[in-house]
């Protein structure tokens, strides 16, 4: 069986820790493990005053893309959660896929 | 039946647990954002939580709140059984006994009694929060079971929504204006009257982490998608402000009229005014102009500290494109000038013709069909008692059953005695001797540490029923007990919903449970025909919407639906002719009420008044402008510092400071850093960033230390780390509203730690002292001028 993977739209992604902590409640994980965790590039000014401000997420090794509740046909825990509605879940091809048609700002995870 | 849902409230499991369906209110803390939750329980227990996707808002998303649920239910430091304390020993942490509900009452019902006979029922004061289900039942705690006119939101001049619904309801005689974010029906964007406003002006609100009053924040990530951009107007640049695509005007703290009315009369000169609004729609446009025309650009840019062409810009962009939509924030609130700003933003929105139409700015029916219990309870009041309520007599915005008392007056009166005595506290959801809701706390502590009976309700002990109260009453979580959530609270309908109950906390009260148990003793005139909390559900509901509690468990949510243009369908008055719910009729940019009572009818800006421009002298000493709430996804205001996972990425107070601020101060990441100024000090730490000027700095709020010493006098460390020690009491604007949370003045040192002493108060204004000072002006109506 293929690997599925995790695909983020991270231009929208705000930061807001739910897809963590949704993370944390699934697989039950002690304080100091994240199964995901909240990246952060900037904030920083470009001399021509534009800024770089970037989330994203990036799963840890306690990641099993939540198998449990998606061979019940349900979206990791992260993907259901998430706020800005960033985060997607699929095989490597439509993970690509969306990748293609997103065009930028974008990443697929395998953990 | 119009059943929003596809499932069931209460779905059985094959393993036994049972799925509820709910939507979140509080405790804990949040607004009224109705987020749809299900909640699997076993035994008992709550043992998943998981976002609802047939919420039509929310789509199954949640929060970091939402979802550390389970920490904060289950957490040991829960109080879950009603708790008493002997008088003389307020402050000490280990005299707390566990009592009964019972128990409770009786004293309670003795107590209030007593002092009624000695005092009179106005010497009871309900101390309210914000934000919580609370803020909908502490006025009938007070008007209708404990029967008395003064319900206090204590924050310095009642700084948070109570002076953006009163220039509403003024300006526009209408409820709390939003901004469209589809929210009216279950097909959102898709239903055929909409239209995506093009861009959405977030004037001093970042709603992505503050969801206020209902707003569900990242809804504006939706639009962001669609293709809304947001013009962000703010002293720090914040992710959305940003982002490509959208621009932050990063305008000094404090100076939001004066960019206001510049925008105004730029729109004006260049002609790019919605004529035909104006013309049919708008009281006393020439005078605005005229008033504008005294902030053109150039001069507004110098106030402001940015760009003249900036403002032009912004100008051209939120007239030339249509709709736009201007979600105003609490900075509009907290600011002595805030009346003002209020007005002119609404102005704004006004003479660009976005009142009231699709994607522009929605506006509440004055005539609330949900909600009304809370100030209708005032009807259960003599008429002599209403007339003693704390300040209406000085501030005549503050009359009516939904304003509370003016907060600045009530630490006066305790303090003075005048112009009676308050002997007995009831604090519903508010730790306001935590860095919320008031100003100089150890004031409000020393004013309040002597009553002579004090009650509270919350779910865990804070600084604040630690060091005052007597009893302790505990709250269910929104979990725990049936409700309604109501957004804006009930002063713009976009939807009612189901907050319905999961799991049992036997030995806790709801707000609505007190007030009918307590009422039925205290005030069986309005309580006594209820027998069960769903007869008292049932009837909101039948007189607003036609059907039953158990009807709407079923429904989940109900969407009232919404008419745009209501002003030109007699939506608006109660008269049911065309035209605005005001003095004239229509949208007032000159305020006749205003005008009536002696004030400035047009906006007009004041100088920050503690900021280098009005005081040169002061910020000598004080050069840094300090401002503070900005909101984390982690925490509500005070609540959620124990709960562990949440703490773990935010642990201690964070004070942003430029780097050039901060390497000229030696201060590096991380440093443990004070805040002080000539009313006191704060300290937190350093978090470096450029997303803030080298001039301004910023102070998180809401900190106390649950892990600290819980007894007086360290009260777990509450005054250590609390912005409002910098703040001044009373320094407020027109009508009783408004104080410069956003706009004080600081210098910063690095220190050892968070238990760092602070330089001697030297308050040379004697503001945090004594009342009445010279800095605070006259804008507020005298007695004499009162209608």
């Amino acid at each position: 069986m293929t690997k599925n993977a995790l695909f983020i739209n991270y231009e929208y992604c705000s930061g807001c820790h739910s897809c963590e902590l949704a993370c944390r409640n699934e697989l039950g994980l002690s304080i100091n493990e994240w199964g995901i965790k909240v990246l952060e590039d900037g904030p920083r000014q470009f001399d021509d005053g534009s800024w770089q401000w970037d989330y994203t997420v990036h799963p840890s090794s306690k990641c099993n893309l939540c198998e449990h509740r998606t061979s019940q046909g349900l979206e990791p825990a992260c993907v259901m959660h998430c706020q800005a509605k960033v985060l997607s879940y699929g095989t490597p091809e439509e993970c690509a896929e969306m990748l293609k048609q997103k065009g930028s700002k974008s990443a697929i995870f395998m953990p | 039946m119009n059943k929003q849902y596809e499932h069931d409230w209460k779905t059985e499991q094959s393993d036994g647990s049972t799925v509820f369906r709910t939507c979140a209110w509080s405790p804990p803390g949040c607004h009224p954002t109705s987020c749809g939750v299900e909640l699997t329980v076993k035994d008992g227990k709550i043992v998943h939580v998981e976002g609802d996707e047939s919420q039509p808002i929310t789509n199954g998303r949640l929060c970091p709140r939402c979802l550390a649920l389970k920490d904060y239910s289950y957490h040991p430091d829960r109080i879950l059984h009603p708790m008493k304390r002997e008088r003389q020993h307020r402050g000490q942490a280990d005299k707390w006994v566990q009592t009964t509900w019972d128990e409770a009452f009786d004293t309670i019902c003795e107590k209030v009694a007593e002092i009624k006979e000695k005092h009179g029922a106005e010497s009871i004061a309900v101390y309210g929060g914000t934000g919580r289900e609370a803020s909908m039942f502490y006025w009938p705690i007070a008007y209708s079971v404990l029967g008395t006119p003064n319900v206090v939101y204590p924050l310095s001049g009642v700084s948070c929504y109570g002076p953006r619904q009163m220039t509403a309801a003024f300006i526009l005689g209408a409820g709390y204006p939003e901004i469209d974010y589809a929210a009216y029906w279950p097909e959102r964007w898709d239903h055929p009257e909409y239209e995506l406003p093009k861009y959405v002006v977030c004037w001093g609100k970042m709603p992505l982490y503050s969801n206020g009053d209902g707003l569900f924040g990242h809804a504006l990530i939706d639009m962001m998608k669609l293709g809304t951009r947001f013009i962000c107007i703010d002293p720090r640049v914040t992710w959305l402000g940003a982002q490509p695509g959208n621009m932050t005007v990063q305008l000094r703290a404090g100076t939001d009229t004066a960019l206001a009315l510049a925008l105004i009369d730029t729109i004006i000169k260049e002609d790019l005014y919605d004529h035909d609004f104006v013309t049919r729609w708008c009281y006393g446009f020439e005078e605005l102009t005229e008033r504008a025309s005294e902030y053109p650009a150039e001069k507004v840019a110098g106030i402001c500290d940015i760009d003249a062409e900036t403002i032009r810009i912004v100008a051209r962009l939120i007239s030339v494109n249509h709709p736009v939509s201007i979600a105003w924030g609490l900075a509009v609130d907290q600011n002595p000038n805030g009346t003002m700003a209020g007005q002119a933003i609404l102005s704004l929105a006004a003479i660009t013709g976005n009142i009231d139409v699709p994607g522009g700015l929605t506006l509440g029916s004055p005539f609330t069909n949900m909600g009304g219990w809370s100030g209708n309870s005032m009807q259960f009041l003599p008429q002599e008692l209403v007339d003693k309520k704390l300040g209406n007599k000085t501030y005549p915005a503050f009359h009516g059953p939904n304003a509370t008392c003016q907060s600045d007056e009530i630490l006066d009166t305790l303090e003075s005695g005048q112009p009676y005595e308050l002997h007995m506290a009831w604090i519903n959801s508010t730790n306001f001797l935590s860095p919320t809701c008031s100003a100089q706390p150890e004031r409000w502590y020393n004013a309040l540490k002597d009553m002579d009976f004090t009650v509270a309700q919350d779910t865990y002990m804070n600084p604040t029923i630690q060091g005052l109260a007597d009893y302790f009453l505990p709250l269910p979580t929104y979990a725990e007990h049936d409700g309604l959530v109501v957004p804006y609270y009930g002063a713009n309908n976009v939807w009612t919903a189901c907050m319905a109950k999961a799991v049992d906390q036997p030995d806790t009260r709801s707000d609505l449970e007190v007030c009918l148990e307590l009422g039925k003793r205290l005030c069986p005139e309005a309580w006594g025909k209820y027998e069960t909390t769903e007869d008292w559900l049932d009837e909101q509901l039948m007189e607003a919407y036609g059907f039953t509690w158990k009807d709407f468990r079923e429904m989940g949510m109900y969407f009232p639906g919404n008419e745009y243009r209501k002003y030109e369908k007699g939506l608006m008055r109660p008269d049911g002719q065309p035209g605005f719910n005001t003095v004239t009729g229509r949208v007032e940019l000159f305020c006749a009420a205003y005008a009536a009572w002696g004030l400035d009818p047009l906006p007009n800006y004041e100088e920050p008044r503690f900021e280098s421009v009005a005081r040169p002298d002061l910020a000598e000493k004080y050069p840094l402008i300090i401002t503070s709430g900005a909101r984390t996804p982690l925490f509500f205001h005070s609540e959620l510092r124990q709960v562990d996972i949440l703490r773990s990425k935010n642990p201690d107070p964070i004070i942003e400071i430029n780097p050039e601020a901060a390497r000229a101060r030696g201060i590096h990441e991380g440093d443990f850093v004070q805040a002080f100024n000539m009313f006191g000090h704060a300290n937190g730490r350093a978090k470096l960033t450029e997303t803030i000027e080298e001039g301004t700095t910023h102070m998180q709020h809401g900190w106390w230390f649950p892990e600290g010493e819980a007894s007086f006098p360290n009260l777990y460390g509450v005054f250590k780390s609390n912005f409002n020690n910098l703040m001044p009491h009373e320094c407020i604007g027109q009508l009783g509203f408004g104080a410069p949370y956003k706009s004080m003045i600081c210098e910063i040192r690095k220190v050892d730690s968070l238990d760092a002493e602070g330089p001697a108060v030297e308050d040379p204004l004697n503001m945090s002292n004594t009342k009445g000072s010279g800095m605070t002006p006259g804008y507020f109506c005298t007695e004499e001028k009162a209608v």
